[in-house]
């Protein structure tokens, strides 16, 4: 096979194997974008849809209405920045505690020899095969007042009034942790049973003990899968509504839910699209990161 | 004002099942709250005028109106709440009602159809299906435990007082995600305009008022309240009167020896009005008569009400409604607590705006 293989390779071919991934960059990122961009520049107005025309052509003559006054709105009020930090902030502390629960059930996924690794990877990915939805609903039995926990805990005579869970912020980051876990555990699985265990035998050779070993050979050649798994965390999270809303109280406050303020509450869908332009652009700075170390990754392979 | 997410679900499925194909002569779609209609009476609709009938449901107001103003929705009767149907009118959402095609529009409540007149000038777009209010729902011995014997169970004073509902803290406390609504509370119980029109008023004593209750409060939140209630997992609620009396029938069959009240408060409460409308881009007009017109039929009226307890604008369909219904005041008020019931208005964009930020503080306790 290797004339066909080559004939692929050859120059001014190429831009058939590059046009499907851009097409869908097209079609599923840059089209909806430009579509909420466009109406971020509109003002609201009540008529269907809600908000008004770009642009005018009447009489021969083309006039053009680009409002700013969207974008200048969401800096006159704290709660938009407020609700950004709040987001990262939820989003960073969900990301570091799914690595800190991730990384050892990857490690020891890669680790395992033979059948029980594939029974491993099933239990890993078993949950996603109920829906989200549902889980989310189950984890508000566990954790309301007169939920499992809260039964048991009083059962035993831990506590004699029940733990407020629900509806805190403990409860929005369970959810998060939970629902997100197996988006860290497959791509560092996936890095980390690729390690070659002979540098882990030199390093044994060499005097160096199991700490030493993984702080100084695992750890690193590890670091694209953490770095992939963090960033399928981080990048969700930020824009996260469901689970805030379902588990969350009145004092969580994530751009999410302002997002569905803006366009529901108020029907004022051209802030609501300034919201979610000023999120992606915000969001650009982890999403190329993920891309470069996901490209130095391909390299590295080559 | 319906919601009921479980609920959803059993009448997104009896809405599947009863769509079955019949001598289909048209299709009418339909999109109505959830558990909102009797048992039987789109089979008895479809029986009746051989029209088949694709019944989805919504639950929330906001819901339906983004999709509303998205446009080409594929549904031929919507069913919004007054006050939301007053703007979509303006948004040029609907299309004017040919009365002559509905017989039964005489047997709407005439003082009723002036009262929706201040949203729909002439009643040219819209039928009321039901109606219903925004009062307190409570576990009357849980509320009495923490408040005493003293307490103002039939007024907003247990609930819109700080003092009391920091006591109510310990037995759980929800109050409605709605703005408006809990606005309009708020400034009714302060002797001002629930319906104000001025943004100050949405940041002054009512934001005071409301943002010295939220701490107390549990959860902001409109359809959980019912489950709740009807697990004692919270003591008192400020709901919607159908949803109250569906955590009471709830709370009955687990027989979980909770026992549920709703009131509406003698200061008087919000009065709302669902709707049916018919969108400007429905593909099948004449069949969304008929449907309408059928739902307004006393028989199907008593009927719907029957199942769902929400009093509905057909006086003679009073007759057949179960007197368990007609007799409880706080489902059929009486006149004098009638006069004291408020509508809601449409707002200006400006006073949505001030009092959905004004919402976002005192929810996140800013």
């Amino acid at each position: 096979m290797k004339p066909a293989g080559r004939r692929w390779r050859l120059p001014g071919q190429h831009w058939l194997l590059v046009i499907p991934p851009y097409l869908w960059l097209l079609l599923f990122f840059l089209a909806p974008f430009a579509i909420v961009f466009k109406i971020s520049l509109a003002e609201s107005t009540i008529a269907q849809p809600p908000y008004t025309a770009l642009y005018e052509y009447v009489n021969d003559v083309l006039t053009l209405r680009l409002s700013f006054s969207n974008y200048l709105f969401l800096l006159t009020d704290s709660l938009y920045f407020d609700a950004y930090v709040s987001s990262l902030r939820i989003a960073a502390i969900s990301t570091l505690i799914c690595l800190v629960i991730g990384y050892p059930i990857a490690y020891g996924i890669a680790r395992a020899q033979g059948p029980m690794q594939s029974l491993l990877l099933m239990l890993v990915v078993l949950p996603s095969w109920t829906s989200f939805l549902i889980r989310i609903y189950a984890w508000m039995g566990i954790l309301r007042n007169n939920g499992i926990i809260n039964t048991v805990l009083m059962a035993l005579g831990v506590v004699d009034e029940p733990v407020r869970m629900m509806n805190t912020e403990l409860a929005v980051y369970i959810g998060i942790v939970y629902t997100y876990l197996p988006f860290l555990v497959l791509p560092l699985y996936s890095n980390l049973v690729k390690l070659d265990n002979r540098l882990l035998e030199a390093a044994t050779d060499l005097g160096a003990g199991p700490v030493s070993r993984f702080l100084r050979i695992t750890l690193p050649l590890s670091m694209g899968g953490v770095i992939a798994g963090c960033m399928l965390v981080f990048i969700p999270v930020v824009g996260e509504f469901v689970i805030p809303e379902l588990l969350g109280g009145s004092e969580t406050l994530m751009i999410g839910k302002v997002l569905w303020g803006e366009f529901f509450n108020n029907r004022d869908w051209p802030v609501a699209s300034a919201v979610a332009t000023v999120m992606l652009v915000v969001l650009l700075i982890p999403i190329s990161l993920f891309h470069r170390y996901q490209f130095r990754e391909m390299e590295g392979e080559d | 004002m319906k919601t009921n997410s479980r609920r959803n679900i059993i009448a997104l499925f009896a809405g599947l099942m009863t769509a079955g194909p019949v001598l289909a002569e048209g299709t009418v779609n339909v999109y109505n709250w959830s558990d909102y209609i009797g048992d039987d009476v789109i089979a008895k609709f479809e029986a009746d005028s051989g029209v088949e009938v694709v019944y989805d449901v919504f639950d929330s107001n906001e819901v339906l109106e983004g999709k509303l103003l998205a446009g080409r929705t594929g549904y031929d009767v919507v069913v919004p709440s007054v006050e939301f149907m007053g703007r979509q009118i303006q948004a040029g959402i609907f299309q004017p009602l040919q009365k002559e095609k509905l017989s039964n529009y005489k047997e709407l409540d005439p003082a009723m159809m002036a009262t929706i007149a201040a949203v729909d000038p002439g009643n040219m777009y819209g039928i009321p299906y039901m109606w219903g209010t925004t009062g307190i729902g409570m576990i009357e011995d849980k509320v009495i435990a923490a408040l005493g014997p003293d307490a103002p169970l039939d007024s907003w004073d247990l609930v819109l007082d700080p003092e009391n509902l920091a006591k109510l803290k310990s037995c759980g406390v929800a109050f409605l995600d709605a703005p408006s609504e809990l606005f309009g509370a708020a400034l009714h119980y302060l002797g001002k305009d629930p319906n104000s029109q001025d943004p100050a008023d949405y940041q002054g004593e009512a934001k005071d008022l409301l943002k010295k209750l939220a701490p107390s409060v549990t959860y902001f939140h409109s359809s959980k309240y019912i489950d709740d209630l009807a697990a004692g997992e919270i003591c008192v609620a400020i709901g919607w009167s159908g949803d109250i009396a569906q955590a009471m029938v709830d709370a009955e069959e687990a027989e979980n020896g909770i026992e549920i009240t709703y009131v509406i408060p003698k200061e008087g409460a919000l009065q709302f009005f669902d709707i049916l409308a018919i969108p400007k881009d429905a593909g099948n007009v004449e069949e969304a008569h008929a449907f309408i017109d059928f739902l307004m039929q006393p028989a199907i009226a008593a009927e719907n009400t029957n199942y769902i307890w929400y009093p509905n604008p057909i006086p003679a369909s009073m007759p057949m409604i179960d007197a368990e219904i007609t007799g409880d005041p706080s489902i059929y008020p009486p006149p004098e607590i009638m006069a004291k019931l408020y509508v809601a208005k449409i707002n200006s964009p400006a006073v949505d705006r001030a009092m959905n930020r004004a919402w976002t503080d005192i929810k996140t306790g800013q």
